[in-house]
């Protein structure tokens, strides 16, 4: 049995796609890389056709529901499922009793129960899970189950929990890293300190959490399932069913967003387990609410800084302690506060650094992998102290990024020498090149719309009263993973002649598609490689190796540079096969004799010419390869080693109008220099930076979890706000493409800076309409209307 | 370090996730809450049996007669993505009675062109790259029709406005802004 809705080609197969003229079959040079190709999913998206885990359906499918722990911290006394299984309709009541492997599941550490057995730790925690008829009755059924909990004292002050008796066997601190860096006894002429804190962001991706399992005939299960990378759900998935990896067969959904928060398991192991249990597919679909509660977050943090330079202007020294807040289980936790850690100084040479950076263990919801990956919140820090040390030097903020801007060749805090490129004056000068946006007003519909105003539809700024203030960041972070981990990715390119008697290509790649368009670039790395216009995706899924996740911006690189080793090998394999069958002379010059060109493989001494479909002459090619980026080392005990493999960089420009009496802010316009290395498909960049900066504004004013004694009290689109099309401002960006040695094509990735520096960018903006001295994220309206002015941001 | 503290939404409404910990009588059988009706979609008649009567629209259209196109994305009317014409008027169908909607005319996404072809707000937003993840798309294929049909030459700000009920999370609204700006430039003639 198949979901009648899941078809393995379908959401990528070209649209009817138009053979060219039998006398020209040059590939079309309009949609090879770097070239603005459109999507393959773009036409059954626009009709409303795509595939997407939520509309996955099959006859007699029942529904599954979760039921999740109202307390934050407690003991289960007992949970009695009778009154539940008695429902009409109901067909399973599972709890931690019914799991048959491994009790636990974990990213890179299985510390997180699938159900919890007799300790809760967080509000929201999955206790028990039902699979019914109708998702009515599933949910009646999840009330109907009774559970006595003992509710006991939650620790979710993240300083109280370093020393607090454990909350778990694994204890509490997730990891302590400490970065020592050149002269620790280093001082500087202008010293300036400040703390900040960052809130907890929701990644509020679009499509809920969502899949199918169906069970097969062999025992195991086949799960269809919207996720960053199906190879680590199936070995979690797999290692809590107590089957081996082979029988859990995972099949990537069609993807609505993720940004991080389908890293980690969600509804994956419930799912299969309910479809197992009663031997009907059984689909899951979370609520926007239970989304809320079901995946991580961004951490909150809390920074200390001390800045130290010359009266030049030139940074000595950085001290930092940074503190984020993991929630109740590890996640991605150990990752994140080493990205924090790395990244705390921003893009500038910091000969001296002294960093101790703690992420730990507390009853507040889980925290790991968003956009930006522990990036965000240093950047918030940085940044700020980069304006706080402009004002006591009395200098222009911009200038002295520019003084103490990294450079390739520089030296990171970690010890590590950049190789690769390194733009950041390219990209503060191109983000501050860009014309400042008209007065308020003066666009729109008529002299000063009050849409155009601070409070927008509300109408509640006088224009008179509203200040501008015009801000700065830059930012940076690394591409891929670090500290040792062995990244790959994995891709299978089949060349062969279609049923039209033109050439094809079909990609087999597990990298999950979540909108960013890796299917669109792996189809013009196919077009430009092989030279064949026609290039079809497989779906993505288990049979296939390992793709890596969808994160740390590193598909472009990792599974771009997969399927460009897959197509050159077909290339080659193709270039073999015509010289055998031709005579051409072997002696290793083969390759310099034939040569694919322009679609067409082509004896260099014009002994012959033959389009694709006549070299194949009806034997397909096919071959798999795996793709790994250089190595890197893991961190030593004072934080130095080549930890990173590459860095792309971000400056971002804020002009914001602010209400100062009622704190609201209007964000006019947001202009940015980004290093892309080389962009190859430039409207799909163009679109990863400005929704990147949505997100990054998001942060800077609106969006943020209100989590209250551990309990999350904002779980619904109408309570935790993200920006809406009134919300965005004009985003003029520039492209800095300097290609990146070591990386295919050039191409650096690019989802995560947009995300970084813009926030910084947006609070400077209000501290200098303002001269408030912000030091929290998201800016609130009270820190605002109530905050005290004269700050030591401001120059004056 | 500081101590930050949350404001709390001290007045917030209860969550479901709380509200399902307590025990609920377990004695109800579906078949007594459902109804069997006729609604007309896309021009046809469609019949709907033995539907819960707490069904909404968009469940409805999604999960009995196979219309997926309109999404689901939160349920509870802030995010636009399940919008569709309800006797012309545009709704978010998550917040319809499936059983209110008899005798009206229901438009989905999968109604505005239905061959092969695509509407020139579909073009336009695939030309434009106003298409990431792709699941706010429909609902807001349905709004800009909706608006461009009421409101040909819309300036900006009203597009702005106009859409601001459409959450999209991927792409910062900048190529939707285009897209919407393509549309009106062909359909008044003025484009490239």
């Amino acid at each position: 049995m198949t979901p009648q809705h899941v078809s393995a080609a379908a959401p990528f197969a070209p649209a009817a796609p138009q053979a060219p003229p039998r006398r020209d079959r040059k590939r079309s040079p309009g949609r090879g890389v770097g070239t603005s190709s459109s999507r393959p999913d773009g036409i059954p998206k626009v009709k409303g056709q795509f595939a997407f885990s939520s509309d996955l359906w099959a006859d007699g499918m029942l529904w599954g529901r979760t039921l999740r722990s109202p307390h934050p911290a407690a003991r289960i006394r007992r949970v009695d499922t009778e009154a539940a299984r008695r429902i009409p309709g109901v067909h399973a009541v599972l709890t931690a009793d019914d799991v048959p492997g491994e009790p636990n599941y974990g990213l890179e550490h299985p510390d997180q129960p699938v159900f919890a057995s007799n300790v809760i730790r967080y509000h929201g925690e999955a206790v028990a899970a039902v699979a019914a008829d109708h998702p009515e009755i599933a949910w009646r059924a999840v009330q109907a189950i009774e559970v006595d909990y003992e509710p006991t004292p939650a620790v979710v002050d993240p300083e109280v929990a370093i020393d607090a008796p454990p909350l778990h066997p694994d204890g509490n601190v997730f990891r302590h890293l400490t970065i020592r860096h050149g002269d620790l006894e280093a001082a500087g002429e202008v010293t300036v300190e400040g703390s900040y804190a960052v809130g907890m962001q929701d990644q509020a991706f679009l499509g809920p959490e969502s899949g199918m399992a169906i069970p097969g005939d062999d025992g195991g299960v086949d799960l269809y399932i919207s996720t960053q990378w199906l190879h680590v759900d199936r070995d979690q998935v797999a290692a809590c069913l107590g089957l081996p990896p082979g029988q859990v067969r995972l099949t990537l959904s069609g993807i609505g967003g993720a940004f991080g928060a389908r890293e980690d398991v969600s509804l994956q192991v419930h799912v299969c387990l309910l479809a197992l249990r009663t031997g009907r597919a059984v689909k899951m679909l979370y609520s926007r609410e239970e989304s809320f509660f079901g995946h991580v977050h961004r951490h909150p943090a809390r920074m200390w800084y001390r800045h130290a330079a010359t009266k030049a202007g030139e940074l000595v020294k950085v001290e930092a302690r940074l503190l984020l807040d993991g929630g109740a289980y590890a996640s991605s936790s150990t990752a994140v506060i080493a990205n924090a850690a790395c990244f705390s100084c921003g893009p500038y040479r910091v000969p001296n650094a002294h960093i101790d950076a703690w992420v730990v263990r507390t009853n507040n919801p889980p925290c790991g992998a968003m956009r930006g990956f522990g990036a965000v919140q240093a950047c918030f820090g940085h940044e700020s102290q980069m304006d706080k040390l402009a004002a006591a030097l009395q200098m222009d903020p911009v200038q002295l990024r520019l003084r103490n801007a990294l450079r390739s060749g520089d030296e990171l805090i970690t010890g590590q020498r950049i190789t690769g490129t390194a733009p950041v004056r390219e990209c503060i000068e191109a983000a501050v090149a860009h014309p400042l946006p008209p007065d308020a007003g003066s666009e729109g519909r008529g002299p000063y719309d009050p849409l155009l105003l601070p409070g927008g539809a509300g109408r509640t700024a006088d224009h008179a009263d509203v200040r501008r203030g015009v801000g700065f960041a830059v930012g940076f972070k690394n591409l891929m993973y670090s500290e040792g981990f062995d990244d790959f990715s994995t891709a299978a390119v089949r060349l062969e002649e279609g049923g039209d008697g033109e050439p094809v290509a079909t990609v087999h790649c597990a990298a999950a598609e979540v909108g960013q368009g890796f299917v669109t670039l792996a189809q013009q790395i196919v077009r430009s490689v092989l030279g064949v216009d026609r290039v079809v995706l497989r779906a993505a899924d288990t049979r296939v190796g390992s793709a890596g996740s969808t994160s740390a911006s590193r598909q472009t690189w990792m599974s771009g540079g997969a399927v460009q080793a897959a197509a050159l090998a077909v290339r080659d394999a193709l270039l073999e096969q015509v010289a055998e069958a031709r005579g051409v002379e072997v002696q290793g010059a083969r390759r310099k004799l034939l040569t694919l060109r322009d679609g067409e493989v082509v004896h260099v001494e014009g002994r012959f010419r033959l389009t694709l479909t006549e070299a194949l002459d009806g034997r397909p090619v096919e071959e798999v390869r795996e793709y790994r980026h250089a190595p890197t080392m893991p961190l030593d005990a004072d934080g130095q080693g080549d930890a990173h493999v590459s860095y792309a960089f971000a400056a971002h420009r804020a002009v914001v109008d602010v209400d100062p009496d009622l704190g609201l802010v209007r964000v006019l316009q947001i202009t940015t220099g980004q290093d892309v290395g080389k962009a190859l498909n430039p409207l799909q960049v163009t679109g990863q930076i400005e929704g990147g900066i949505a997100q990054g504004l998001g942060l800077a004013v609106m969006e943020e979890i209100v989590v209250d004694g551990g309990r999350i009290r904002n779980p619904s689109f109408t309570d935790y706000l993200i920006p809406t099309a009134l919300d965005m401002p004009d985003v003029q960006a520039t492209l800095i493409e300097q290609p990146e040695p070591g990386a295919p094509f050039g191409a650096k990735g690019v989802g995560e800076p947009p995300t970084i520096s813009s926030t910084p960018a947006v609070v400077s903006a209000i501290r200098a309409a303002t001269g408030i001295d912000l030091r929290r994220v998201p800016v609130r309206p009270d820190d605002i209307a109530l905050g005290v002015t004269g700050s030591a941001f401001s120059a004056k | 370090m500081t101590a930050d503290h949350n404001p709390g939404y001290a007045e917030a409404g209860r969550s479901q996730v709380d509200a399902a910990a307590e025990a609920e009588p377990a004695g109800f059988r579906l078949a007594d809450e459902s109804e069997s009706y006729a609604l007309r979609v896309n021009g046809r008649q469609e019949s709907v049996k033995a539907a819960w009567l707490g069904e909404s629209l968009l469940y409805v259209l999604r999960e009995r007669l196979g219309l997926p196109g309109s999404k689901n994305a939160c349920d509870q009317g802030e995010c636009g993505s399940c919008s569709v014409f309800l006797d012309g008027t545009l709704v978010v169908s998550c917040c319809v009675l499936a059983a209110d909607a008899v005798d009206a005319e229901v438009v989905t996404v999968e109604g505005l062109e239905p061959g092969e072809g695509l509407s020139d707000v579909q073009r336009h937003f695939l030309d434009a790259g106003a298409v990431q993840c792709g699941f706010c798309t429909p609902g807001l294929i349905v709004a800009v029709h909706d608006l461009l049909d009421r409101v040909p030459d819309a300036n900006e700000l009203t597009v702005r406005e106009a859409i601001s009920g459409n959450l999209c999370r991927c792409t910062g609204y900048g190529r939707i802004l285009q897209a919407v700006a393509d549309v009106q430039q062909e359909r008044a003639g003025t484009g490239p």
